[in-house]
């Protein structure tokens, strides 16, 4: 400690996190973190088991699982959530096709990206959810660079990026009817480097999937993504073996990589400091939609 | 150990101030090659001659297509010094709101004025909004320096013009920087084209200027946000609001004034903190077993922050849908506290342009600015927002669509006796025989409220003790004589007899009060009044059903108001508000007057 009474940016993030935390658990019934097993929610789940220490997180978390995962992330999600002693909840998206509640895309560019959304709302409807923590960042996109920390959701579940409430100081206006809800972001200010600096210094654990391995992978709409038993191959499209790393951990069909020498946080946080491309253009096919792709999807109620 | 700096950028639509974002990001290497790629699509299509970097900042699709930035979008880039975050907020004139919703953290603003323009309307608007919004900084670059053939005089002219109106205003550092954003003068590197200039470029001077004794670290404030319990464990979470804060510190509790001293301190996560200072969210362990709960504020004995629930304020109204008007009643949330307001005064329209007090105003619109009084349902803890932009802000709260209609900035506590000055008696609290304090009981009519006190007293100085009942009844013979029973002549009933116990009690006596007082706000305000002065206030809340008072009516009250012979009468056709936390509740169940006077005394030597 410094006797200028100075704190750093990484401490002052965390910080502000921890204050959006507690907030929460003191005013609201019934809130849910959403957990995937991706970098940035293990990130979030971390601050958010310091903010309540000694004390057990006073909230579950809820995994929204397209069914086209990892499977090294879905047992690194069982052994965190083993780990802190929290309640994990799933909300599959096959429970929600096999319904008839959904229905799946078809063809070779199909995903369930889109399918999480109702799914993650039935959820919320079933539990009566009124505060759903998400690890999104506002350096992630530009429509999120607009994005509140908490940020209304009406009985559809849909954002108005028009009608945001003004947010002043560390004051925070949760307030909302029953079936409506509020989306918080606590980690709205962090950047890539920031999270992975914190990854570094809190010597926080990962899938392995964010590390370079060898793995095959195929060249598609200049990505490179994964062959997994989720992938079905286009005409002409050949595996092959490449040392690649995973920058985001989404649905296994959209997912892309990039090749990487980096093994340790701090290759990777060096790697990141470096890079060029942002993470989401190097590697989410579901945001090359459209250049206003991610807009239309979060009026809609995605995360 | 990179510090994070926070700054707000305003500009007129015009000024270019979406175009030097863009290049403070593209010089300093935080853009990205697909967002450059994006940009060159999209400025090819749009048939611009150059990359625009103007449409890096521009997020939403709508904004794309009018051309302007119209929300608060936050932006990101570091240097190895710092990491900063940019709220970038529209300068034209409807959205005063958002500037000020873009300002409220910032450490640094950053004005533009178009070098062509000079100093209009807008930029003095900007600078009043930084300088309301307490912005210790503020960082004016003259852009489109190239346009003006990188001219001295025509920076020295406008610098001066930009000076004479800042004397105005509560701005203590004031910094020029002539620029050119399209090209680059000025931002990352100091330009070849203006020698004349002897300042540094403007990252330079975002990565040294001085901001860590922005910070208020005299007044200790932790405003208590949750009560951490596990097992033997009970801390006290929030985040420092102010002053530092160490282990083996005297503290006291407002609002109870309760005193106790620093056990441990604690980060997240659970690491021992030595010292804790803003912005810092810690959990905090005390060596006293008190009942603290979320809304309390943790301070130093000696520096309290001001307790009341009249409070003068200066706030920007941000609602198109309905105006601020006196009378208007609105949720206040401020720290952690949520309690109910009441706008009792609107004193004036400020016009941002010219600083000129509009004192005819009857109502604030959506961007309008003003000083109001409110009236607060329960005491606010809070110091002057010019001391702790923390402690002095809160935002309003409509109650039908919960949407955030205004911000707030506290200027002061009100006081209706301004000119009169209090006199400061010779003779302390300490050095008085014995320490006094109130007790205040409430309940219906005929609930045996006065039976109870009069009990009390007698008990009181039977047991030595100097004590003094004043009943609400005999009151109003004297002290209340002019009043009747409209609701502002209860409230003023209460403000009376509040005042007097608190007199009583300052004089080292036992005050004790039967009062139906059916109110919770004039309860509240009697409340206030004693802890203000440091007075203990112990509310006992007589809890006899209606049914039963109606059965004793001992001087037949509730027979002539049920035959409509008077009217307005506590618990026929005038509501009472029962305590929600007084200190002693006391049943029929809990035996007779006598045993109820046991149970307060009981309370008092606890």
């Amino acid at each position: 400690m410094t006797t200028a009474y100075e704190l750093s940016h990484l401490r002052t993030l965390e910080a502000e996190a921890v204050h959006v935390f507690r907030e929460v658990a003191a005013t609201f019934e019934r809130p849910v973190l959403l957990f995937s097993g991706g970098k940035d929610s293990v990130v979030m789940l971390h601050v958010a088991a310091r903010a309540f220490w000694p004390a057990p997180l006073p909230f579950p978390v809820l995994h929204v699982d397209t069914g086209h995962n990892f499977d090294e992330v879905i047992e690194f999600r069982d052994r965190v959530v083993d780990r802190l002693g929290v309640r994990l909840l799933v909300a599959s998206v096959q429970d929600d096709i096999d319904a008839g509640r959904s229905v799946e895309e078809t063809g070779p560019g199909a995903s369930r990206n889109r399918l999480q959304t109702a799914t993650l709302l039935r959820a919320i409807s079933e539990h009566s959810f009124d505060a759903l923590f998400g690890g999104a960042r506002r350096d992630e996109e530009k429509a999120r660079a607009k994005e509140r920390v908490f940020s209304f959701r009406d009985r559809f579940g849909q954002w108005d990026p028009r009608n945001q409430r003004p947010e002043l100081w560390n004051i925070y206006n949760g307030r909302c009817r029953k079936n409506e809800h509020i989306r918080v972001f606590p980690l709205s200010n962090w950047t890539e480097l920031d999270v992975w600096e914190y990854i570094l210094a809190e010597g926080i654990e990962l899938p392995p999937l964010y590390y370079a391995h060898r793995r095959p992978v195929v060249q598609r709409d200049g990505m490179l993504l994964a062959q997994t038993r989720h992938l079905t191959l286009l005409d002409g499209e050949e595996p092959y073996e490449a040392r690649v790393r995973f920058r985001t951990v989404g649905d296994a069909t959209c997912t892309g990589c990039v090749e990487s020498a980096a093994t340790t946080p701090a290759d990777v946080v060096a790697e990141v400091a470096a890079t060029r491309v942002t993470e989401r253009g190097a590697t989410r096919a579901d945001d090359r939609i459209s250049e206003a792709g991610m807009e239309d999807r979060k009026r809609e109620g995605y995360f | 150990m990179p510090q994070l700096l926070r700054l707000a950028t305003a500009g007129s639509v015009d000024d270019g101030k979406s175009t030097l974002i863009g290049r403070l990001l593209y010089d300093s290497k935080t853009l990205f090659t697909d967002q450059l790629d994006a940009i060159e699509r999209t400025s090819q299509a749009r048939g611009d001659a150059q990359p625009n970097l103007a449409l890096l900042t521009d997020g939403l699709r709508a904004e794309r297509e009018q051309g302007i930035t119209i929300d608060v979008a936050h932006r990101y880039f570091a240097t190895p010094r710092r990491k900063f975050v940019i709220a970038d907020t529209p300068g034209h004139v409807q959205y005063t709101r958002n500037m000020v919703t873009g300002a409220s953290n910032a450490d640094l603003a950053l004005i533009l004025v178009d070098a062509r323009k000079g100093v209009l309307e807008q930029s003095r608007r900007h600078a009043f909004l930084a300088s309301l919004l307490g912005i210790p900084h503020l960082v004016v670059c003259v852009n489109k320096m190239d346009l003006v053939d990188y001219s001295r005089e025509r920076f020295d002219e406008i610098r001066e013009d930009f000076r004479r109106f800042a004397m105005k205003l509560d701005v203590s550092d004031l910094t020029f920087v002539p620029v050119s954003a399209l090209h680059g003068d000025n931002i990352v590197h100091r330009s070849t084209s203006m020698p004349w200039y002897e300042g540094t470029s403007l990252l330079h001077h975002l990565e040294e200027v001085h901001i860590a004794s922005d910070r208020n670290l005299v007044d200790v404030r932790l405003p208590v946000q949750y009560v951490i319990r596990h097992g033997d464990f009970r801390g006290y979470a929030g985040t420092l609001a102010g002053g530092v804060l160490k282990p083996g510190d005297d503290v006291t509790v407002l609002p109870s004034g309760f005193s106790s001293t620093v056990r441990a301190i604690w980060a997240p996560g659970g690491g021992p903190v030595a010292e804790a200072f803003p912005p810092q969210a810690v959990t905090v362990q005390l060596a006293d077993e008190i009942d603290i709960t979320r809304g309390d504020v943790l301070c130093r004995p000696g520096n309290r922050p001001e307790v009341g629930s009249d409070i003068d304020a200066m706030v920007c109204w941000m609602s198109e849908h309905a105006d601020l008007k006196p009378g208007g009643r609105y949720v206040l949330l401020h720290n952690t506290r949520t309690v109910k307001a009441q706008v009792a005064e609107l004193d004036y329209r400020l016009d941002v342009n010219t600083l000129h007090r509009d004192e005819t105003v009857r109502a604030l619109s959506l961007n309008e600015i003003g000083r109001v009084r409110l009236r607060t349902q329960a005491p606010l803890l809070f110091d002057p927002y010019r001391r702790n932009r923390t402690t002095g802000s809160f935002v309003l709260v409509d109650e039908v669509t919960d949407h955030t209609v205004a911000a707030g900035m506290i200027t002061a506590p009100h006081r209706s006796a301004a000119n009169v000055v209090w006199h400061s008696g010779s003779v302390s609290r300490q050095e008085r025989a014995t320490s006094g304090l109130t007790v205040w009981l409430t309940g219906l009519s005929a609930s045996g409220k006065s039976t109870i006190a009069a009990e009390l007293e007698r008990r009181l100085v039977a047991a030595g003790r100097p004590a003094y009942l004043l009943d609400g009844d005999n009151l109003r013979h004297g002290l209340g004589a002019d009043l009747g029973f409209s609701a502002a002549d209860r409230a003023e009933n209460v403000r009376r007899t509040a005042e007097v116990a608190a007199l009583f009690a300052d004089a080292g006596v036992i005050a004790v009060v039967s009062l139906v007082s059916p109110y919770r706000g004039d309860r509240e305000r009697a409340r206030t009044t004693h802890e203000a002065a440091g007075l203990p206030f112990v509310e006992v809340f007589v809890d006899t059903p209606l049914e039963l008072c109606e059965t004793r009516d001992p001087k037949g009250l509730y027979a002539r108001a049920r035959s409509g012979e008077i009217t307005g009468f506590t618990g026929v056709d005038d509501p009472y508000e029962p305590p929600e936390s007084p200190e002693v509740v006391l049943r029929p169940s809990d035996g007779d007057p006598a045993e109820m006077a046991a149970a307060i005394l009981a309370f008092l030597d606890r």
